[in-house]
């Protein structure tokens, strides 16, 4: 460790990544660190698709086939616990990993090491996470909002390993956040003024402050779990004067914010993609940073839209109805904008463009469902039924899974040097697309028909539908087989790829070979014509 | 490059990753105690020290690799401002850990409570208990056989009982000790070395008669007041609010105590004094936190 430093610090910038095993668990490396991120991401992906798998399965046809209805809560809780914190949260961090650096001509993240702390954190957390499956009394089974008192009075014993392992999860969120913020806001190339900043960067800036202001409220709200279970507090216990939704007033106001972190930086990634593709610059590049920003503000004031059938003042409601409805503005002016850009632009349409204008589509569809859920008097007959689950799988397959896939294929040829296999990868996407909207488009109408989520049983006048949605399902999750296959061939049978890959990329990242030399930037680029605009 | 223009990317490093299996190991060791809290036999207690020693074994060798690494002049301005922001920040993320509990009181008080005594459109809930009149403090909570509440309270006394009352000497401490290192900073960068320390010795003695005189308002509320963690909302509340509180004045006592060794050590200079400065900004944030607390928990 010390060793290292000493006689040392004059070379080290110039030699190359270690060898073995040794290079990952080590590494101070942004790259090496995004890779790791994005791989745990893609394999918690299969883990977390398999568990819809199970749920698919037993939703197949009405009554009891596969599993227990004890294993079906677990599945559920554990599938949504994991493609949040394991699978999408990761993968951006991933992102941001490899790109923020490249992006703003910095020859690295702030602090290194702390940016491998937060990644090997993560493998611990699920670790134990998915141990619980295996102990005493199974794992975690009161949905991934863990409301309580489902989550403290009625929960499993694992749910103290569940608390721990949230504890340490959302240490590495901060320091991650920590590492991201402090490299946006020190390292930019000297001419890289806020606003020449590419709009990747921006989205991570912003989400970087919604994960450092939300992430210790989630460690307050499951601490007061811990008390509560153990140690005879009555934070959510209503015959010791406290109150069981507090909880779901602590959850939310974390878990709102939530929400739009695993939101925007698929904005980023999306308008850099489909700049590229329609060879224009973003249209309206400052509106874009407001309505982040503004989208970011926002989020901290709309939590109780997710509560409106718990009981609140009619002030209340309200308040929340409308202030859940102006965030509809700042993200229209994004859509907006998407389609300015596209609008005349030379348009070609590579797999990531295919990604990003499905997400644009697909997302406002998940848009708009959230616009009818935002009316208070509606959400009480939508509330907890399918309409609600069909939602927000809209905003978060086809709108944060899309962008992430669409950056894969986009950055890909930049990361390892290999171009992927185009014909492949536009099977991929027309698989993939179809198959999303078979599996959750049909959900709006049995929500809407009134059948409830996170029951492994359902009415007969379901059974249709249900069966087309785990047809889409299973296609699915075939297809992201594929992806794995697309992406393994091209690393390991890829055509070489240039530098500049994309023909319209604009950006620092675009400047250096394919795949960059391990550390980049290590004298910032000169930025002063501002052609590192995003 | 010579390395004083450039930015220092460490090399690979051994320490992160055993700082991650330190965090596993505490995971298992403390959700493992927990649960068996109240039986004879287990061991997860074993874990959770294991935890402790790879924890703070690792923070103390990284914390050495990094004071060594900038007197080899390995840091560059630029490197430091990323100290700032990375301390500023963690700063900030800990305010929004306190903001949780703030958040839980001011719902408790301004809601929950009124409800369950009737109040309000949500006055239905009163129908659990009807006997049960709002009141903060919650002294009588509704269920009373299974939390009994306290029967008396920390509230503050009146002004001419104030030296009775121990949040008073406290928040005397706290504020004083806030001042203090403000002094020792100040006597650093013009050079007073003596001065420097005597003021650290004096803010941490301060920090220190803070943790006691906290630790003897809990034997207290236990002892005499039926004040417990059991005893309902209000000590609930209490409880966790001053606990976080105290566990961070102990966190800052023990960063100050350390930077007061490595003062006397001969650590630190005019300019480049970041580990104090870092350990004072944190001293304030608690100084800052406890002086909401005491008008929100104590006061009002």
């Amino acid at each position: 460790m010390s060793a290292v430093i000493e006689g040392h610090h004059d070379d080290h910038h110039h030699h190359g990544p270690a060898k073995g095993i040794s290079r990952w668990l080590f590494t101070t490396n942004h790259k090496d660190i995004g890779s790791l991120y994005l791989w745990f991401s893609f394999i918690m992906l299969f883990i977390g698709g398999a568990m819809a798998m199970v749920i698919r399965a037993e939703l197949f046809e009405p009554g009891s086939q596969i599993v227990s209805p004890e294993f079906y809560n677990q599945m559920v809780t554990n599938h949504g616990l994991i493609m949040v914190f394991g699978v999408i949260m990761p993968a951006f961090v991933g992102f941001a990993n490899w790109l923020v650096p490249m992006q703003i001509g910095a020859p690295d993240m702030a602090l290194p090491r702390l940016n491998n702390l937060s990644f090997w954190i993560l493998p611990a957390a699920f670790g134990v996470l998915i141990a619980t499956f295996f102990m005493e009394g199974g794992a975690p089974n009161f949905g991934w909002t863990f409301y309580a008192p489902l989550s403290t009075e009625y929960a499993p014993p694992t749910v103290t390993y569940f608390i721990f392992a949230v504890h340490i999860m959302g240490a590495s969120s901060i320091m991650g956040s920590i590492n991201v913020i402090t490299t946006i806001l020190n390292m930019r190339a000297p001419g890289m003024t806020l606003m020449k900043m590419p709009l990747f960067v921006w989205t991570w800036l912003i989400t970087a402050y919604l994960l450092i202001a939300v992430m210790p409220v989630l460690a307050g709200a499951v601490t007061m779990m811990l008390m509560d279970i153990h140690f005879g507090t009555s934070f959510f216990k209503a015959g010791g004067g406290g109150d069981p939704v507090l909880f779901q007033h602590v959850f939310w106001f974390f878990g709102h914010p939530e929400v739009y972190i695993m939101i925007l930086p698929a904005f980023g990634i999306v308008s850099h993609i489909i700049e590229t593709f329609s060879r224009k610059p973003i249209f309206g590049y400052e509106s874009m940073v407001y309505a982040i920003a503004s989208i970011a503000l926002l989020s901290f004031v709309v939590w109780a839209h997710h509560m409106f059938t718990v009981g609140m003042p009619i002030a209340g409601e309200l308040f929340f109805m409308y202030s859940t409805m102006l965030i509809a503005i700042p993200t229209g002016v994004k859509v907006f904008n998407w389609l300015s850009t596209m609008f005349k632009g030379s348009l070609t349409f590579e797999t990531p463009m295919l990604f990003a204008i499905a997400f644009v589509a697909l997302f406002t569809i998940g848009g708009l469902s959230g616009i009818m859920l935002a009316i208070a008097p509606a959400d009480f007959q939508y509330h907890d039924t399918y309409f609600v689950v069909a939602h927000f799988h809209y905003v978060l397959v086809p709108g944060a899974l899309f962008s992430i896939i669409a950056g894969v294929y986009y950055w890909l040829p930049k990361w390892t040097g290999y171009m992927y296999d185009e014909f492949m990868g536009k099977t991929h996407f027309w698989l993939s697309f179809v198959s999303v909207n078979l599996t959750f488009f049909p959900m709006h109408f049995v929500g809407l028909a009134g059948m409830p989520r996170r029951i492994p049983d359902y009415a007969m006048q379901f059974a249709d539908y249900n069966m087309i949605v785990s047809v889409g399902a299973f296609l699915f999750g075939l297809s992201q087989l594929l992806f794995l296959y697309v992406v393994l061939k091209a690393i390991f049978y890829g055509k070489k790829a240039t530098g500049q890959v994309w023909e319209g990329a604009k950006g620092l990242e675009w400047t250096l070979d394919s795949p960059p030399a391990y550390h980049t930037f290590e004298t910032p680029p000169n930025l002063e014509s501002g052609e590192a605009k995003a | 490059m010579s390395s004083e223009s450039s930015y220092y990317v460490p090399d690979s490093s051994k320490l992160p990753i055993f700082m991650a299996f330190g965090l596993l190991l505490f995971v298992l060791g403390a959700g493992g105690t927990i649960n068996d809290l109240g039986k004879e036999s287990s061991n997860s207690y074993l874990l959770l020290m294991a935890s402790f020693a790879v924890i703070w074994g690792v923070m103390f060798v990284w914390f050495s690799n990094v004071i060594s690494e900038n007197n080899q002049k390995l840091y560059s301005d630029q490197l430091n401002r990323s100290f700032v922001h990375g301390m500023a920040w963690f700063i900030f993320s800990e305010v929004m850990f306190f903001f949780a509990f703030f958040l839980a009181l001011g719902y408790v008080r301004l809601f929950a409570v009124p409800w369950l005594g009737g109040d309000g459109e949500k006055g239905i809930t009163n129908i659990l208990w009807p006997a049960f009149e709002s009141a903060w403090p919650v002294m009588e909570t509704p269920d009373n056989e299974n939390f009994p509440g306290a029967y008396k309270n920390m509230n503050i006394p009146g002004i001419s009982k104030l030296h009775t009352w121990l949040p008073f000497w406290n928040t005397l401490c706290l504020v004083t000790s806030s001042g203090t290192i403000a002094l020792a900073e100040s006597a650093l960068k013009k050079g007073n070395r003596t001065s420097f320390k005597s003021w650290m010795v004096v803010t941490i003695s301060l920090g220190f008669i803070f943790v006691f005189l906290q630790g003897l308002e809990y034997y207290e509320a236990y002892a005499h007041m039926g004040l417990t963690l059991g005893a309902g909302i209000y000590g609930t509340t209490f409880f966790l609010l001053t606990g976080f509180h105290g566990f961070h004045v102990c966190l800052g006592a023990i960063i100050l105590t350390i930077m007061t060794i490595r003062g006397f050590n001969g650590a630190f200079s005019k300019h480049d004094h970041f580990g104090l400065a870092a350990g004072s900004w944190y001293w304030h944030f608690v100084d800052v936190v406890w002086i909401l607390l005491v008008l929100v928990v104590y006061v009002f």
